[in-house]
C-alpha cells in the first residue's frame, strides 16, 4: 500500500524521527504565508522530508490533516513529484546528470562509475544509509558539464577522479563544499528544510558564478564591449 | 558586439547582496516606477518591444496590458504575479545563474510589475534542485523587506506587496504556465485548457501574470534606461540584450550577454570555437524542443523571426553545440527518454507516444530495427504534433523530426552497421578515461 502513496498506517518505523508538535506549527507558518492553505503542501512535503528524510505515510496523513485534504489527494501529488522520495535518502543524495548534453560529455560515464563505485543502482541507498544515487535530468548548469548534484548544490564539472572522491568523503561523512554553493555542504534533512521554505542563512555565502558564469562579461571587458549607457535625462 | 547589463557585475564578490546590486543603482528604478501611473508602466514596457525570455517570445507588455483591472467582473478579484523560474528545458542554464548572481534584479522587476499589473501579492517558483539559488532569493527578498521595498506601503508609496519564495519539487513540465499555476495551488502539475488564460483565470482563476525570469529582471532596466534605449539593441522585431548560453564541446562555454540578433559564428568566435581538431556537428538554438541546426545555420541571426524562418525556434537561447565525435541517435535517443520521462500523462498522444517513440528509438540505436522504424517514429511525431494538449508533446517531436531530415544517413548507418558506429569515448570532456 505505502508504494502507491496511499499510507494504510501512521505508525513511524523504527530510526525515523517522529513528525512533532513543533513540526506541527512550523507546518501552520508556511500555511500562513499563501492566500489559500493548499498552496503551502509542496512546502509541507519538503516539511517533511527535513525531519524524516522522505514522505513517510506519517506524512502523507500530517499533511492531509493540516490542509483538510484527503490521504489520497496528498499521495496523488506527492508521487507526481520527482523530488519527493517514498524511501529514505541517503544522508547525501547524489544526482548524476544523464540527460543528453552531460550525457554525451561524459555524464554516461559517470554515472556507471558511480552505481559500481558505491555498489548500488539507481534510486537506492548504501546499507549505511550515507549515500543514495540517481540519475537526472537537466539540472540547468549545461555550460558546467558534466555535472553532479549532491543535496542539489552544485558540483560542476566533474570527471571520474573527482567523483571518486566526491562519494569517498561522502560515504565518510566529510563531503567536500560544493563549486557554487556554502562553504559546507548541508545534509539532506537540512536541505528539504531550505526548500521547504525556511531559510538557512548560508545563501550569503560562496561565488557568484563559476568562471562559466562569467566568461561572457570577462570577454566583454577584455574587448572593451559595453551596453549602451542610460540616456542622460531618463538618469 | 557584447551588452552585460543583467550580468554587467557578477564578477564582484558581493553582486548578489543588497549592498552590490544598490552600489550600480539598484531599487532606483523601483523608485521611479512608483511616482509613475501604472498603465503607463505597461506602456512603456510594451514599448520597449521586451519579449518574453522563457521560450515563446510573446511581448511581456502585451500580457500586462491583457490583465483585466477595475471594480467589476474579473478585474475586481485579487491579481497575482507569478515568476516561472522552473528552468528545466534541456540545455537551458540561464536563469539559474543569473539568479545566483543578481537575484535583487529579479526581486526588484517583480515589484515593479506587481505594481504595475496592480497585484498584492506574488511568488517566485523556483524549481526545487537548486538549493543555493533558493537561498540566494530567499535571502534577496529578506533584505528587500528589511530595507523597506517589501512588505506595507513600498517606499512610503502607499503600495504594499507581499513575496513568496516557493520552491517546486521535480517535474519539468511546471515550467509550462498552467501546469505551474496548478502546482503553485498545491496539486500535480498539470497543463489546463485554455481559454481561459492565465491573464483572467490564473491562480486561483484570479488575473495572473506568469513571466520569465529573464523578462521580468528586464524591466528595471528599461525604467532607468527607458524603451528607446531598450529597443536601440536587438533587430526590428525582436529588441533588446539577452543571455545566451553555450554549452557542450566549446571552448569556452558560458553566459554570453548581447543583443537579439547575434550569430551562433560570433558567439563560437568569441568562444573561442569548438574544441580543438573537431566541427561543428549539430546544436539547438533553444533547448531540446528546438528544432536542430547545423553549421549550415551559423549566420542565421539569433532573434525570434530569423530562427523561425530557419525552421527552428529561438527558444530559451540554450546554445548545446555538438561536433563530430558525437552520436545524433543516441543524442535523441536521450532527449526522448526525457519527455516519456516528464510526460504528465494527461493526454493520449503525449503519454503514449512519447513511450513508443523510446522504444523504436531504442531499436534504432542499437541497430535492431528496419528502415520502416523511422517512418513509424515520424508517423507518430505527426500524431503528437499538435494534438498535444501542451508544448511538451509538439517539443518531444522537434528533435526528431530535425534529426531525421538532417541526419537519416546516420539513422540507416545505424541499420546496415548492427549498432552505433560512434565511440561514446571519444565525445566526453575526459576523454573516457576511467582510472
Amino acid at each position: 500500500m505505502a508504494d502507491l502513496g496511499m499510507p494504510a498506517t501512521t505508525v513511524v518505523p523504527d530510526g525515523i524521527p517522529p513528525l512533532t508538535d513543533e513540526t506541527r506549527r512550523e507546518a501552520r507558518e508556511l500555511i500562513a504565508r499563501y492566500p489559500r492553505s493548499r498552496s503551502a503542501l509542496l512546502p509541507l512535503l519538503h516539511l517533511v522530508q527535513s525531519v524524516q528524510g522522505y514522505v513517510s505515510p506519517q506524512g502523507i496523513a500530517f499533511c492531509a490533516e493540516e490542509l483538510d485534504l484527503t490521504k489520497a489527494e496528498v499521495g496523488a501529488v506527492a508521487t507526481f513529484y520527482t523530488m519527493y522520495r517514498r524511501k529514505p535518502a541517503g544522508t547525501y543524495h547524489v544526482g548524476v546528470c544523464t540527460n543528453t548534453l552531460c550525457a554525451v560529455l561524459g555524464g554516461d560515464a559517470l554515472f556507471a562509475l558511480a552505481k559500481e563505485h558505491l555498489g548500488i543502482g539507481n534510486n537506492e541507498t548504501t546499507p549505511d544509509g550515507s549515500v543514495s544515487l540517481e540519475h537526472i535530468e537537466c539540472n540547468a548548469a549545461c555550460d558546467y558539464a558534466p555535472v553532479v548534484m549532491v543535496n542539489w548544490e552544485f558540483y560542476d564539472n566533474q570527471d571520474p577522479a573527482s567523483l571518486r572522491d566526491l562519494l569517498d568523503r561522502c560515504k565518510a561523512g566529510n563531503p567536500p563544499a560544493p563549486t557554487r554553493g556554502p562553504s559546507r555542504l548541508v545534509t539532506f534533512k537540512e536541505m528539504s528544510r531550505v526548500l521547504a521554505g525556511f531559510n538557512d542563512g548560508l545563501g550569503q555565502e560562496g561565488v557568484t558564478g563559476g568562471p562559466p558564469s562569467l566568461v561572457g562579461l570577462e570577454i566583454a571587458k577584455q574587448r572593451g564591449d559595453v551596453a549602451p549607457s542610460y540616456p542622460a535625462q531618463e538618469s | 558586439m557584447l551588452t552585460p547589463v543583467l550580468s554587467a557585475h557578477w564578477d564582484e564578490a558581493d553582486a548578489f547582496s543588497i549592498e552590490g546590486y544598490t552600489r550600480h543603482r539598484g531599487y532606483e528604478a523601483l523608485t521611479k516606477a512608483l511616482k509613475m501611473e501604472p498603465d503607463a508602466l505597461i506602456q512603456l514596457v510594451k514599448d520597449s518591444g521586451l519579449r518574453g525570455r522563457g521560450g515563446a517570445g510573446f511581448p511581456t507588455g502585451m500580457k500586462w496590458g491583457f490583465i483585466p483591472q477595475g471594480p467589476e467582473g474579473q478585474g475586481a478579484k485579487p491579481h497575482y504575479l507569478v515568476v516561472n523560474a522552473d528552468e528545466s528545458e534541456p540545455g537551458t542554464c540561464k536563469d539559474v545563474p543569473f539568479m545566483l548572481a543578481n537575484p535583487h534584479a529579479l526581486v526588484e522587476g517583480v515589484i515593479i510589475a506587481s505594481y504595475a499589473i496592480r497585484a498584492n501579492h506574488a511568488f517566485i517558483y523556483i524549481r526545487g534542485e537548486v538549493t543555493h539559488v533558493i537561498r540566494r532569493v530567499q535571502e534577496a527578498v529578506q533584505q528587500a523587506y528589511a530595507a523597506g521595498h517589501l512588505g506595507k506601503d513600498i517606499q512610503g508609496s502607499g503600495y504594499d506587496l507581499e513575496l513568496v519564495v516557493h520552491a517546486g519539487a521535480g517535474a519539468y513540465i511546471c515550467g509550462e504556465e498552467t501546469a505551474l499555476l496548478d502546482s503553485l495551488e498545491g496539486r500535480r502539475g498539470q497543463p489546463r485548457l485554455r481559454p481561459p488564460f492565465p491573464a483572467t483565470h490564473g491562480l486561483y482563476a484570479c488575473p495572473t501574470v506568469v513571466n520569465n525570469v529573464e523578462s521580468i529582471a528586464s524591466v528595471p532596466s528599461i525604467v532607468l534606461g527607458g524603451a528607446e534605449w531598450f529597443a536601440s539593441m536587438g533587430t526590428e522585431k525582436s529588441k533588446g540584450y539577452t543571455l545566451y548560453s553555450l554549452s557542450g564541446h566549446v571552448k569556452k562555454p558560458g553566459q554570453y550577454e548581447a543583443p537579439l540578433g547575434i550569430t551562433l559564428r560570433q558567439l563560437l568566435d568569441l568562444a573561442g570555437g569548438m574544441r580543438e581538431g573537431r566541427s561543428l556537428k549539430f546544436w539547438t538554438p533553444g533547448g531540446s524542443s528546438t528544432p536542430l541546426l547545423t553549421a549550415d545555420h551559423l549566420d542565421v541571426p539569433l532573434d525570434y523571426e530569423r530562427v523561425g524562418e530557419a525552421g527552428s525556434m529561438l527558444g530559451t537561447k540554450a546554445l548545446q553545440c555538438f561536433d563530430d565525435t558525437t552520436c545524433v541517435v543516441r543524442a535523441i535517443l536521450r532527449w526522448t527518454e526525457f519527455y516519456a520521462h516528464e510526460s504528465c500523462g494527461k493526454c493520449t498522444p503525449c503519454r503514449e507516444g512519447t513511450y513508443w517513440m523510446v522504444q523504436i528509438l531504442q531499436r534504432l540505436e542499437a541497430g535492431n530495427a528496419t528502415e520502416s522504424d523511422i517512418d513509424t517514429l515520424l508517423d507518430t511525431c505527426d500524431n503528437i504534433f499538435g494534438r498535444s494538449f501542451c508544448a511538451l508533446g509538439d517539443g518531444a517531436t522537434s528533435p526528431i523530426v530535425s534529426g531525421v531530415q538532417l541526419f537519416r544517413d546516420e539513422f540507416l548507418q545505424h541499420l546496415s552497421g548492427g549498432g552505433c558506429p560512434f565511440d561514446p569515448v571519444a565525445s566526453t570532456v575526459f576523454g573516457g578515461v576511467l582510472s
